[in-house]
């Protein structure tokens, strides 16, 4: 069938400039350009360029640009390029329309409405450069009281803490499966959260046991595939995370192609070489809250009570209520991914269209769980698209305890989102786990990144809690004053708990 | 008293010295004086004010009624003084009730100020304590009476205070009448909140007061924490938590000074990681446990109840607090100068470090430090 579609982008190069080096050919991996010996000049294939800046970033003289197809339908608001491109696409496949990383339309965005306070002449602001400034915070159950006794004159603690993890920013880096990226992706994040004392998430899909030197610094999910679970993987971990649904997917399950599925990937999702790996829309063993309490008893069991359970679930309409269910059943952190939340594949439909932001579902599930005195019993982390420290300083402000970070930190390690995580060729050696183009990432130079990342975020957010007159990040969280709305409606208001600015 | 209206700079555009003054005199042994060296220290720090608000506590002040509740109740209207006495009259036993002696004095729309000595009355639940039960009262008639809000609740204490300076507030209430072995003062710089009498400090529930001087930057998230506890901020002032953050831990959890001063303003993590395995554990568990409750920004603040006198203020110390003892009398004051116009010789006089508590007890006749 003769495609109707025309390429989103197109590849300039300046014969002058290119000296026929051919590291734009090596480097792109969806074969975009091609040497013609006859002619002694490199073309390009527009059509299978996707934008990911890969060619233009290694072009040693700079001679690539890749410029938006300025070959455009009709304007119109309402048939936009992007629906008829779809609406041809499917016409053309008759499949489902395939997408990666987080919801890239603008109308859901809640942190740029949201503005930061900073103290004036009656409460002095704190200069981190000169004063302390804390940040560490500690994930898990907190009792509403502790019990103390006086022993020989001195005060004992009669209390004990459920197991709580220490993290030096409450920023951890969020599930990013093995299988969908290579282990130099898990090494790199599993280093840097060691280095800077912070979490990484193995996602679903296993351990490799290479790895398990940093399970100190890991959290081992569970998800309904139930791959790579075993004893010592939830053993190895310092906490253990459920996973009922992920913000760029809510309520469906995922696909690991059989292809992907290398010898490696196998020992570690513990399935043979070659198979799909499909993980099903719902934990099967948990259709239920009752259920789902049974799940976390299990898992605590398993594990002795060493470990905080996390339960992470999609932001959905009702995610309060849900999230009360889930601390009365025994999590002690509970993690909600909003809409704008990436992924490695989800069907774009489902992407862009399922779901709430995450600023609206942190401001009611910690308000929530404050009215039925229960937001002590555990901690909160929100994900979903976090981009900034602005970012993570206002979620903390709205109730959350800590955020989630996997496109911040891919992005870091080099990734441009372009939206062709699911293609499994990640130009940048992220989103595959094909040896060759996996090469891409050198741990070293990765974590050293990442750990400059979450550095840089820390110095920044260390500077606005300053300028609130706050020097402990534990007296920002759920602290809502120090927040302000501007362009938005008295119910938008109400539900993020905010005041217009100027109020 | 000297002309305090003096100033040097003919132009009247003198710096503005933002401020409030705290100032607390404690009798070790429980012998009761007079309101002249408290009002006259508190006087001294008259710039630190700006006549918008001016109160005393008192304690060993109503030794004929000490066994009832002393409610001083501010009513702005006469509808909401006729509720309140329906309530107080359906919920209690009131043994006596006057209005406030008064006279003529430089203070701001005085409201009508009676007191009560009541005891909780037949329609007390029998599972609730007495304590808890006025405290539910006293929240009602702040919030439901309309125009009447509840000054002090304690047993053989009271609070006086309202809109005006110090000096002139004890000049209004006739302050020169009473003894007390603990007197508690407070002049006013209010910045957040409109100047009005019932949020002038001390704060007072049951026999606990706070007068505070700061503003906490924490202050959203201390409340809403003490709100899933029952508490209602009613008050739009941040010593209204402080208050009920004290409340809380020490007369409901009944923990004592030595670790609330750490929950409300604890050690740097870095100089709780520096202590010995079991000390570190103690005072980890304290702030991970109660880091809502952690009074960030600036603050001085004295505490009392009967028998105690507290002094705190925030960890890095961003609002002056010192404190004096000479011979039984237990000085703590925003300024130095303030003690020594009324105690030129003191046994000692120092300036506690920022989060350590200086606590005065009447039992044990002495001062103790609370370091860290």
């Amino acid at each position: 069938m003769k495609s109707y579609l025309s390429p989103e982008y197109i590849v300039e190069r300046d014969q002058d400039r290119c000296i026929r080096c051919e590291v734009c050919i090596n480097q792109c991996t969806y074969e975009t350009h091609y040497y013609d010996e006859e002619d002694d000049i490199v073309h390009s294939r527009n059509e299978n360029c996707t934008n990911c800046q890969r060619c233009v970033v290694f072009c040693p003289t700079q001679a690539i640009t890749i410029r938006k197809n300025p070959n455009y339908y009709r304007e119109n608001a309402n048939w936009t390029q992007e629906a008829i491109t779809a609406v041809k696409k499917q016409a053309e496949t008759g499949g489902i329309i395939l997408t990666g990383m987080g919801c890239d339309k603008p109308h859901l965005t809640y942190w740029d409405r949201l503005l930061l306070n900073a103290s004036q002449v009656t409460n002095p602001s704190i200069d981190p450069l000169r004063e302390p400034m804390e940040l560490r915070t500690y994930l898990g159950a907190k009792p509403d009281r502790l019990e103390m006794e006086t022993e020989e004159g001195s005060i004992v603690l009669k209390t004990k803490l459920a197991p709580q993890l220490s993290l030096e920013a409450p920023i951890l880096f969020s599930a990013i499966s093995y299988g969908s990226t290579s282990i130099r992706v898990h090494e790199s994040l599993a280093r840097a959260a060691s280095e800077f004392g912070t979490l990484f998430n193995t996602g679903e899909g296993g351990l490799d046991r290479r790895l398990y030197k940093y399970g100190g610094r890991t959290i081992v999910q569970v998800a309904s595939g139930r791959f790579g679970v075993h004893p010592e993987y939830l053993d190895i971990g310092a906490a253990v995370e459920i996973k009922i649904g992920q913000g760029a997917k809510p309520g469906i399950g995922g696909h690991l192609p059989g292809e992907k599925v290398s010898e490696e990937i196998s020992k570690t999702r513990m399935i043979p070489t070659g198979t799909d790996a499909l993980s099903p829309a719902p934990q099967h063993d948990i259709y239920s809250i009752e259920d789902l309490r049974q799940l976390i008893c299990a898992l605590k069991e398993a594990t002795n009570y060493t470990k905080p359970v996390f339960v992470k679930i999609a932001a959905v309409h009702n995610s309060a209520a849900i999230a009360s269910g889930m601390v009365r059943a025994g999590a002690d952190v509970i993690a909600l991914d909003g809409v704008r939340g990436g992924t490695g594949a989800a069907p774009r439909i489902i992407r862009d269209n399922v779901g709430i932001p995450i600023e609206l579902a942190i401001a009611s599930v910690d308000q929530r769980l404050r009215e039925e005195g229960i937001r002590n019993n555990a901690s909160i982390i929100a994900a979903g698209g976090i981009k900034s420290s602005a970012e993570v300083v206002k979620a903390i402000a709205l109730g959350a305890d800590a955020v989630y970070i996997a496109t911040a930190a891919l992005v870091a390690m080099g990734c441009t989102v372009c939206q062709k995580c699911y293609t499994g060729k990640c130009p940048w050696g992220i989103a595959t786990n094909d040896p060759w183009i996996s090469k891409r990432i050198n741990p070293d130079i990765a974590s050293k990144r990442l750990v400059n990342l979450l550095r840089g975020w820390s110095l920044e957010i260390k500077e606005m809690i300053g300028g609130m007159g706050i020097n402990a990040i534990e007296s920002l969280r759920g602290n809502r004053l120090h927040l302000r709305g501007v362009g938005l409606t008295d119910t938008e208001l109400r539900i993020l708990g905010v005041t217009m600015a100027g109020d | 008293m000297k002309d305090l209206s003096r100033v040097n700079n003919p132009y009247g555009d003198d710096k503005i010295i933002d401020a409030c003054s705290l100032f607390g005199m404690m009798n070790l042994s429980g012998i009761r004086f007079s309101s002249r060296d408290p009002v006259k220290a508190i006087a001294n720090m008259h710039d630190r004010g700006n006549g918008l608000g001016g109160g005393f506590a008192v304690y060993g002040l109503y030794p004929e009624y000490k066994d009832y509740y002393a409610f001083h109740i501010m009513y702005m209207s006469r509808e909401a003084k006729e509720k309140t006495e329906k309530l107080l009259n359906e919920s209690f036993d009131v043994i006596f009730h006057e209005e406030l002696p008064t006279k003529e004095a430089d203070v701001r729309d005085p409201p009508l100020v009676w007191r009560y000595f009541v005891q909780p009355g037949r329609s007390k639940p029998k599972s609730q304590s007495e304590d808890d039960y006025v405290v539910k009262n006293v929240m009602r008639i702040n919030t439901e009476m309309g125009k009447a809000f509840v000054f002090s609740s304690g047993k053989d204490m009271g609070v006086f205070k309202g809109v005006g300076f110090p000096e002139d507030v004890a000049e209004y209430f006739c302050l020169k009448e009473y003894l007390g072995y603990m007197w508690i003062c407070h002049g006013r710089f209010p910045t957040n909140t409109p100047g009005w009498w019932g949020g002038a400090h001390p704060f007072n529930i049951l026999d606990w007061t706070v007068a505070h001087n700061g503003e906490l930057s924490s202050y959203g998230i201390n409340r809403r924490y003490l709100e899933m506890y029952g508490y209602k901020c009613t008050m739009q002032t941040d010593t209204e938590v402080l208050a009920y953050a004290f409340d809380l831990l020490m007369r409901r959890q009944g923990l004592p000074i030595e670790v609330v001063s750490r929950i409300l303003a604890p050690p740097l993590w870095t100089e709780i990681d520096a202590t010995r395995p079991k000390q570190r554990h103690f005072l980890t568990t304290i702030r991970q446990t109660y880091g809502s409750l952690l009074m960030n920004g600036p603050f001085s603040v004295i505490v009392a109840h009967q028998g105690e006198m507290i002094g705190l203020t925030d960890r890095i110390k961003l609002r002056p607090l010192s404190a004096g003892v000479r011979g039984d009398f237990f000085y703590l004051s925003s300024e130095e100068a303030a003690m020594r116009l009324v105690s030129p010789v003191l046994g000692k006089a120092w300036s506690p470090r920022g989060g350590e508590a200086v606590v005065g007890r009447l039992e044990s006749r002495r001062v103790l430090e609370v370091l860290a």
